[in-house]
């Protein structure tokens, strides 16, 4: 790679993050073409992906060496201190080069090679299958059908190619509406609840100015309110803050006029946009960042930030859309500015919120699929793959995972998959070793030849899935079947596990969840185990009664049972460890290096050298 | 030798509510640090202490109350916990003592009983410390009202470590304010975030765990012994230390263990329960003697509960059940502020013990944990704000439905007893095809 000039630099510190006296482990740092690689004394393998590194920073020389400060979108920091400053120099060039590809085609997922062949990979990709999932949900049907009007993406070249209207729309209509839409995204399905028969629409912002109208937009809002057989009444739901949806009637975009619009109920539900957001996200890992950090501090920062007051804010509108259906059997048309983020954020959690399906693992892909990847959410501008504008990155979709992760507090058992999951989604978003997430729309996608070049991530995620099993997850309970969560403010709590989810020492030491869901495998296994000797039992008392009547068939049996006992003892045996793991305190599972052994973590936990200095012990932990 | 004190310190609440002597002699007779002293058997040494307590065996009662007269209330310094722990092949015996501040005044009186028998304490050459629950202010304030704390030069073995512990109507205005927003259900987030954060609550459970933290520290770490104490000597001294003990002892995060510590640490300690525990948060924080003391230890044991789940016999259930009787009770344990009051009231003929009543089976399978596996181990608690939490279970028990959490919580407990039955089937099944099999053998080989 011409990006590297050094390899490999012995004797480097790597500091504790949150250690007041600067406690550090020493080790080799080795630069790859894809990865940074520390390696310290205990053989314990730290490894950074180049494209997970938001920012490097090089500090100003101290004594003992140069300090590099690498921080990464998975919320991993750290911090290294090199020996000589040309290392640090060269190491820290790399790093600027290798985390900011210009090209698509230079970012891991196009030389990433997991060793399958090209049918596998493309069984990979055809694992989602969105026509499915709309079929899955009831449609065509004979209020909403398939419309071809964007099967070339003539009409909008961020939508997909297959789009769900209704029936009555006719193509003219679908054109006129998309000319009067900011980017061409007008009204169309993203879910439709089959036993209300309600729909969950989406666009971008109408090009309304002060005045400005459209019949044929007008025309696409009726048709869809007319294909809610029940109420005739529908809610556009504009999810920005109203002062901002004003602001933009000046630029000649805007919000609907519900005195044009023929049955509408029109509401803003004030998400703020995406420069708020990033700075919100900021602000909030600044104050997590402080080495000694007070309560207070940390309470007055995360309500400084505005980080939760916004999750809270889009868990809100989620809630106004599954009340909107399952109360009012109203159907819905969300958007926000451009309809790609906030609207992506609504749509999705409405639907988490009213199907089970999509809160099974597969089901979760399928609506990551659905209403971020096809709908054009700009993931690759919004997670920074590429060197380009920084005003572009926002933590849209991190959002969207944290909303999914406080429904799974609330509702410990109506999730198929666990927090493991969401953190591994959130860390594909960023490696760009899979191709799910390269690229801003399915256009663009199509053009990169993703599918042929590159792999999908979801396979692998489904080939793993015991790792992200819910062991609580109760898929019989029918009362789940729509979510209603409790959004009073003391609800929402600090997500420890995703922006701390490398500093070890702030979590809990011994882990519930994982005792458990090592306990639910083993279930299943010692299930399989009484089978087993069950019928070895039967066997063998049958043996027994024939044995009583002919002395020579017994004989002839008794090769086969010696064969029994040696399998018996082998399954003794490869049961011991199964009960030993168990035994152990942290039932951790020890290919899931995110939750490491107890043990290990107790080591780290206790302080080398104690040092009572100005009176106050230093709690390593 | 270690073993009898080391079971004195941690005895059973049995035992030490209905105390034979003669138990505890023999226990003691071979035992050459420390003794049994009775000096305090009328209450008249020092009313809020119990009639028996551990004491340095080279110390007598005369010097005892001699003692008295130079610390708070006469909290005379006390065995509170005993440690052993094996450091290079070799033993290493530390104590945890607790006390009330010594009273020092303005012109820095001292008392050579007192400083001989912390001394005694130690063994040759080693250091301890003193790690006072107040601020060097407070502390040193408190000399203009006959208080104050050990000097460096009357005390050259013991390093002094002030921690600042927050007590009375400051802990009390904090329950208040927090229960307060946690019952406003209307509050944006911004609001409830800077109200919990003004309630000041989870930085008092900060500061109180890293006290103990602290004292666990200097025991395990550093194989000193500490000697704690505040004011009074009976709130902050008695959280620091009784945690401390969670934290070092695996004994005290059993049932029996936890249930002996809150009778020894608190109880017999004179923690003054009926002037602490009398009105929660509904009452005015002028009130003088009201503070959520027993509350916050009970708050800081959970966090460390939440952070070892599998190293407590108890769960959080049996934790609410103490914060409940501590308040209200049909049981007489809580009742008055110390040994001496419920001596006088009778409480041991008149009332019955809330612990006989928990320690029923029937009652005590719904404390358990489901996932204890006792271990060995010292616990180290993460102090960091991101590590603590609001305690959901006390402060928002009544504002919003636990249902889904708790359905959660029994799918839990099933699959853990369903593991275990499953084991034991596994068991039986083994043996079984093993019986056959040898029969089988026995049959053949003729």
């Amino acid at each position: 790679m011409e990006h590297i000039r050094t390899t490999k630099v012995e004797q480097v510190k790597l500091l504790d993050r949150f250690s007041t006296s600067n406690k550090s482990l020493t080790g080799t740092l080795y630069l790859t073409a894809t990865h940074l690689l520390f390696i310290d004394s205990h053989q314990k393998e730290t490894w950074i992906l180049h494209h997970h590194i938001a920012s490097v920073e090089k500090l100003a020389l101290t004594t003992s060496g140069c300090p590099l400060v690498i921080q990464c979108k998975n919320f991993r920091i750290v911090h290294f201190i090199v020996p000589r400053e040309r290392d640090c120099h060269d190491i820290y060039n790399s790093l600027l080069q290798l985390s900011k590809q210009a090209k698509y085609e230079d970012l891991y997922a196009f030389s990433y090679n997991p060793k399958q062949n090209d049918s596998e990979r493309l069984q990979g990709w055809q694992l989602i299958d969105l026509a499915e999932e709309y079929k899955r949900m009831g449609v065509p049907n004979p209020h909403w059908q398939l419309s071809d009007a964007n099967r070339e993406y003539k009409i909008c070249e961020t939508y997909p190619r297959e789009l769900y209207v209704p029936r009555i729309a006719s193509k003219p209509i679908i054109v006129g509406s998309s000319k009067f839409r900011s980017k061409g995204r007008f009204p169309v399905l993203s879910y439709y609840h089959q036993e209300k028969e309600a729909a969950i629409c989406r666009c971008s912002q109408p090009l309304s100015g002060f005045s400005a109208r459209c019949l044929e937009d007008e025309h696409l809002l009726q048709a869809i309110s007319k294909a809610n057989p029940v109420n005739r009444y529908m809610y556009v739901v504009d999810t920005r803050p109203k002062l901002n949806a004003m602001a933009n009637r000046a630029a000649g975009k805007g919000y609907e006029n519900e005195d044009n619009y023929s049955n509408i109920r029109f509401q803003f539900v004030g998400i703020e946009n995406i420069h708020v957001m990033r700075s919100s996200l900021q602000k909030l890992l600044e104050v997590n960042g402080t080495k000694g950090l007070s309560v207070n501090d940390f309470y007055s920062g995360l309500e400084n930030s505005g980080w939760l007051r916004h999750i809270k804010a889009v868990m809100d509108a989620a809630i106004f859309l599954a009340k909107a259906i399952m109360i009012e059997n109203a159907s819905v048309l969300v958007h926000c500015s451009d309809g790609w983020d906030r609207t992506s954020q609504v749509c999705s959690l409405g639907s988490l919120l009213l199907d089970s399906y999509y809160r099974t693992i597969k089901g979760f892909m399928v609506l990551i699929e659905k209403d971020w990847i096809s709908f054009g959410h700009k993931f690759s501008e919004r997670c920074g793959h590429l060197d380009g504008d920084p005003k572009e990155v926002s933590p849209v979709f991190t959002q969207f995972l944290e909303c999914v992760w406080h429904l799974t507090e609330q509702f410990p058992q109506a999730f198929e998959f666990n927090e493991a999951f969401l953190l591994q989604i959130h860390e594909h978003i960023h490696s760009c070793q899979f191709g799910n997430f390269l690229g801003n729309c399915q256009k663009e996608r199509e053009e990169l030849k993703l599918k042929e070049k590159t792999y999908s991530l979801w396979p692998f995620l489904l080939d793993d899935q015991k790792k992200y099993l819910n062991p609580l997850y109760s898929s019989k309970s029918q009362r789940f079947t729509v979510l209603e969560p409790n959004t009073v403010s003391f609800n929402f709590k600090f997500w420890r596990n995703m922006y701390h989810q490398f500093d070890r020492t702030l979590h809990p030491r011994q882990s519930v969840f994982n005792i458990i869901m090592n306990m639910n495998e083993q279930n299943k296994q010692l299930e399989k185990d009484i089978q087993d000797l069950e019928s070895k039992i039967k066997q063998c008392k049958n043996k027994q009664s024939d044995g009583v009547l002919t002395k020579e068939l017994l004989h002839s049996v008794h090769p086969e049972s010696s064969a029994l006992k040696t399998s018996l003892c082998l399954k003794e045996q490869t049961l011991l460890p199964v009960n030993d793991a168990l035994r152990t305190i942290e039932g951790s599972n020890p290919a899931d290096n995110r939750y490491c052994d107890y043990t290990e973590e107790f080591s780290k936990a206790e302080p080398g050298v104690v040092s009572l200095e100005y009176g106050v012990a230093r709690m390593t932990c | 030798l270690e073993n009898c004190i080391g079971s004195l310190s941690t005895l059973d609440s049995v035992t030490l509510m209905y105390p034979s002597s003669t138990e505890f002699e023999t226990l003691l007779f071979s035992c050459n640090d420390w003794r049994l002293s009775y000096v305090n058997k009328e209450f008249a040494v020092c009313p809020s202490y119990p009639p028996i307590v551990i004491v340095p065996k080279s110390i007598d009662d005369e010097a005892l109350r001699k003692v008295a007269t130079f610390r708070h209330g006469g909290r005379f310094p006390v065995l509170s916990y005993y440690h052993k722990k094996k450091w290079n092949g070799k033993w290493y015996r530390t104590v945890i003592m607790r006390s009330g501040q010594p009273l020092t005044g303005t012109n820095g009186r001292r008392c050579k009983e007192d400083e001989k028998l912390i001394n005694a304490t130690l063994r040759a050459g080693k250091r301890g410390y003193i790690i006072d629950t107040r601020s060097l202010n407070v502390a040193q304030q408190a000399r203009a009202k006959g208080g104050g704390f050990e000097q460096e030069a009357h005390y050259p073995q013991w390093r002094r470590i002030h921690k600042s512990i927050e007590r009375y109507h400051i802990l009390q205005d904090s329950l208040i304010k927090l229960v307060e927003a946690c019952n406003d259900q209307t509050h944006n987030m911004d609001r409830w975030l800077s109200k919990l954060e003004a309630s000041n609550w989870l930085t008092h459970v900060k500061e109180i765990l890293t006290t103990a933290c602290l004292a666990a520290q200097c025991i395990d770490r550093e194989g000193a012994s500490v000697l704690i104490h505040g004011a009074e000597g009976t709130d902050s001294t008695l959280q620091a230390a009784s945690l401390a003990q969670i934290i070092l002892e695996p004994r005290s995060r059993t049932v029996r263990g936890f249930e002996a510590l809150i009778e020894r640490e608190w109880l017999q300690a004179g923690h003054p329960f009926q002037q602490r525990c009398a009105q929660s948060a509904y009452c005015s924080s002028k009130q003088k003697w009201e503070a959520p003391v027993f509350l916050l230890f009970l708050d800081c044991v959970w966090q460390i509960l939440r952070q070892f789940p599998c190293s407590f016999e108890f769960n959080e259930h049996f934790l609410i059940m103490l914060f409940e009787h501590a308040y209200a009770s049909q049981f007489g344990t809580f009742l008055g502020n110390n040994e001496s009051e419920r001596c006088k009231l009778k409480l041991q003929q008149k009332t019955m013990s809330l612990w006989s009543w928990v320690n029923r089976p029937s009652e005590l399978s719904k404390f358990a944990n489901p996932l204890f596996e006792a271990n060995n181990l010292v616990i180290w608690p993460s102090v960091a704000p991101q590590s603590l939490q609001l305690w959901e279970g006390i402060f928002l028990r009544w504002n919003r439905s636990s249902k889904y959490v708790d359905e959660a919580y029994e799918e839990m407990v099933n699959i853990i007893e369903y593991n275990r039955e499953l084991q034991a089937k596994v068991n039986i099944l083994r043996r079984q095809l093993a019986e056959l099999e040898t029969e089988d053998g026995l049959r053949e080989s003729p």
